[in-house]
């Protein structure tokens, strides 16, 4: 398939999705479901590292906060315009500013994706082991800036209040979900074009033998850049929209713990030699989470997608695809 | 390839591998002291010696994969050091593992493919389209008789498949100069012939090649010069016929 | 000023005794990563369950929590040839990638601290004893016994270590299959084995870490996160696989965790540790004393 035909494919689901939502005028529908699809974006986006290169991201929710935190910077720089900017600049500004959050979406992922260029640089040369560890650094790292940071609230949080309606949409919060999906379609492409490409098999080379890959003439440590920046810009765009779409944000709700365990729970429950493993794990884990939580616990929740990790990694370790693969073969010889 | 027909017409001037007081340490233990060792363009080298006596490391060294303490390499007149390991295969410096590490996700086919396409399409001047990829990539595979098995996963090959996949890997970089590391462990005495024969074909084209091995047979019948490595120490280097005569080395290796 | 020196002294001084317990907390890390490759992120968790298995005699039967975590060494030990034998059957024996076994352990991590999250809810615990609160006063200098008592008992821990490494039969083995598992079985040993016998010692370490870090301060199962970064930190500047190396970083960096959080305030504290490790990565990753 084509990639411009899986594009319009994609187009045409996330629109039958969105009309049939919008049918059912249910509006727990667009919540429920913007949570699901930004676990999609993060799961894709992990995968393109963890799975395709072997790299294991621990701190993906340091990626997420920085594209939180670029909108909280963006929307308070625009809030106060008149006070940060001597007049004659404030009057320019007062135009640019607020910016709208599709290029917050852009300045996040790139703010991501310039952090983990950065990061990468650092630990990459370093076996993987060591770049895992980095990124556990480097999310505590980050929180720990931001909680000293009061211009963007520090410990106390910040408040975001996007408007109640916009043209076209309607409620807000079904912009943001267009918004998302727009993100899972980008994701979604850039993870299978990057699958079915040259640069694919370079970072399946990585991840199954680094030392014959570089033997074989594979610019390893570039390579595993451009994972790494695609990743965490991907993991930043999906953060962006999280201040509008909460409200309030504080350092604790943007560098939670569960986006670093979703982010690896849900790639390596479906699958991750493909693109489609990451979305039916996050589809599958982002509604049982969403049932879950709703009905025992949230706490129970974590220890459900714990366990299906642990379990997952020792018993199906090529996911659910995987298992799908290998049952399709023994029927295939049947 | 060219250049190096005219190189060897005009006989040899300058080597093209320089290794000058390679050492190389792990913690106290010293696996490489004092490497000297020149290849001139288009001969046939043979590297002997007994199990741990460094033969790999300094294949790691020349290579990159390794950094070495002390000393030096030189390619093709560049100086290697601190170039990242794919940058030396692309500018003709291939080697196979004595292990071998196929890419185990990807079909044989593929794994041929890799060098092709990070190499030598990596090279100015030499970009295969796809057509001409596909037909280099059966090309290889059926030098080392692996045609039919092209879309096979390593993990269903024999460790002698395994070994021949590993050869066509380095010899798909479409090196200047071929480290072929025990290439030939566990073959038939007629595959042994087959892969002597192919590596003299390939140095015939004019790739300087380096051959290491246990299989006295094969180094005996290859190579045009021989050296000995013993405990990290280089202690004979000349034609094959006056190497194994010495005494050093019958005691050594040789004479176990 | 003669105040300035006084805070000074006193936050060096904490910092050494905080860094004699991070080197016990570090101990079974040392063994389980630098010696046997092992990446387990999960060593934390391991942590905070002894902390709160010694919370719980102590509360229940007034053990002291010390007390406590010696009795609860072998069930410990156990716990960490079984964790051992699930990870090896999973992934080292066929020869897996990395990336499984990190999940795996992350995937512990988690588990871990959400079950005591589930068990003993958000409040935090400590433990009673008749040191904590106390201090030993030396001229103008204070040692509060709830940091000294942990200090001292980490550096004996870590002298058995030391011994059991370099005097016995099997912590003989244990170092020689870090380096060369070959040699191993020539000598007729199985090196399996003794991975599992080390992994269990270094979880064992971790009953015993578990006691000090309650005495040391209340806690409560997120806590355990905010060692990784330490433990890690400390591996790598120590040097993969050296005790010693690992005890003069644990100083190091509890001296400058304290410092910092004294002179710039204690919310820049989980920074310090986790730079530390970027730093050292990034400069120097074979650590101070590495192999």
């Amino acid at each position: 398939m084509r990639t411009p035909v899986f594009i319009a494919i994609q187009i045409a689901i996330a629109a039958a999705l969105y009309f049939s939502f919008r049918a059912i005028n249910n509006d727990y529908l667009f919540f429920a479901g913007y949570t699901v699809l930004e676990f999609v974006v993060l799961a894709t986006a992990w995968n393109i590292l963890g799975g395709y290169c072997g790299y294991v991201n621990f701190g993906s929710a340091g990626f997420f906060a920085l594209g939180a935190y670029s909108a909280i910077f963006l929307y308070t720089v625009g809030q106060s315009v008149d006070d940060l900017f001597p007049e004659s600049l404030a009057d320019v500004m007062n135009l640019i500013f607020p910016l709208p959050l599709p290029i917050i979406i852009l300045v996040g992922g790139a703010v991501a994706g310039l952090v983990g260029l950065g990061m990468g640089y650092l630990t990459l040369r370093l076996r993987g082991v060591f770049f895992a560890i980095g990124t556990l650094a480097l999310a505590v790292v980050l929180q720990t800036f931001i909680v000293n940071w009061s211009f963007v609230g520090g410990s106390r949080g910040a408040y975001v209040i996007p408007p109640e309606k916009i043209p076209v949409f309607g409620p807000y919060i079904q912009f943001l979900f267009v918004l998302m999906l727009i993100l899972v379609i980008v994701s979604l492409t850039t993870a299978r074009l990057i699958e079915r490409s040259q640069l694919g098999l370079g970072f399946a080379t990585i991840r199954d033998d680094e030392l014959a890959a570089e033997a074989s003439g594979v610019p390893t440590l570039k390579l595993k850049l451009i994972a790494t920046v695609v990743s965490g810009a991907l993991m930043g765009m999906a953060g962006a929209p999280f201040p509008f779409y909460i409200g309030y944000v504080e350092p604790g709700s943007a560098f939670d713990l569960s986006y670093a365990v979703n982010s690896i729970a849900m790639p390596m429950i479906g699958g991750t030699t493909s693109w489609l493993g990451p979305l039916i794990g996050a589809l599958l884990l982002g509604t049982l989470q969403q049932v879950i939580t709703v009905t025992i616990s949230s706490a129970a929740n974590l220890l459900i997608v714990g366990m299906l990790l642990i379990g997952f990694v020792i018993v199906a370790p090529n996911g659910i695809v995987g298992l799908w693969q290998s049952l399709a073969k023994k029927w295939a010889k049947a | 390839m060219a250049e190096l027909g005219e190189e060897m017409g005009k006989g040899m001037s300058a080597p093209i591998l320089q290794v000058a007081n390679v050492g190389k340490r792990f913690g106290g233990f010293v696996a490489l002291e004092d490497i000297m060792l020149e290849v001139g363009a288009g001969e046939r080298v043979g590297l002997i010696g007994p199990n741990g006596s460094g033969k790999s490391t300094l294949v790691n060294c020349i290579c990159g994969t390794l950094r070495n303490d002390t000393g030096s390499v030189t390619f093709a007149g560049e100086a290697m050091d601190g170039l990242a390991t794919h940058r030396r295969t692309r500018r003709g410096l291939a080697r196979s593992f004595q292990l071998p590490r196929p890419f185990m996700s990807m079909s044989v086919a593929e794994n041929i493919r890799v060098p092709l396409l990070y190499t030598v399409n990596a090279r100015s001047g030499s970009r295969l389209a796809h057509g001409e990829l596909h037909d280099r990539c059966m090309e290889l595979l059926k030098l080392v008789a692996l045609d039919a098995k092209a879309v096979k996963l390593p993990r269903d090959l024999t460790q002698v498949e395994m070994r021949k996949l590993e050869l066509a890997r380095a010899m798909a970089a479409e090196p200047k100069l071929l480290i072929a590391d025990e290439s030939m462990a566990g073959l038939s005495h007629s595959e042994v012939e087959d892969i002597v024969a192919l590596l003299i074909r390939l140095n015939e084209r004019g790739v300087t090649i380096i051959m290491i091995e246990h299989i006295m047979r094969a180094v005996m019948s290859f190579s045009q010069r021989l050296a000995v490595l013993v405990s990290g120490k280089k202690i004979a280097d000349g034609k094959p016929d006056d190497v194994i005569k010495n005494k050093d080395v019958v005691g050594a290796y040789l004479g176990q | 000023m003669d105040f300035d020196f006084n805070l000074l002294i006193n936050a060096i001084v904490a910092g050494l005794l905080l860094g004699g317990f991070y080197a016990a907390v570090t101990a079974g890390i040392s063994i389980s990563f630098g010696m046997l490759d092992i990446v387990n992120i999960a060593h934390p968790g391991f942590i905070i369950l002894g902390s709160y298995i010694a919370f719980l005699l102590n509360s229940n039967f007034g053990i002291d929590p010390i007390i406590a975590s010696i009795l609860m060494l072998p069930l410990f030990y156990l716990l960490g040839t079984f964790v051992y034998q699930v990870y090896y059957q999973s992934f080292e024996r066929r020869g897996a990638e990395t990336l499984r076994g990190l999940a795996f352990f992350f995937g512990l991590l988690f588990v871990t601290e959400v079950i005591l999250l589930l068990v003993f809810g958000v409040d935090y615990r400590s433990v009673d004893a008749s040191y904590i609160g106390s201090s030993l006063r030396l001229g103008a200098i204070e040692f509060p016994l709830r940091l000294l008592i942990p200090c001292l008992a980490s550096l004996a821990m870590f002298i058995c270590l030391e011994i059991f490494l370099s005097r016995t039969f099997i912590g003989r083995a244990v170092m020689a299959v870090s380096q060369d598992p070959q040699a191993l079985q020539l000598m007729a040993v199985n090196p399996t084995r003794i991975k599992r016998i080390a992994f269990g010692i270094s979880i064992a370490t971790a009953s015993l870490a578990g006691a000090f870090l309650i005495i040391i301060q209340p806690v409560i199962p997120s806590v355990g996160r905010d060692y990784i970064g330490r433990i890690f930190a400390i591996c790598v500047l120590g040097g993969l696989g050296s005790l010693p190396g690992t005890l003069i970083a644990a100083f190091l960096l509890g001296v400058v965790e304290s410092l910092t959080s004294v002179f710039y305030g204690p919310s820049w504290a989980p920074a310090v540790a986790f730079g530390t490790l970027l730093l050292t990565l990034a400069v120097r990753p074979s650590g101070l004393l590495g192999r």
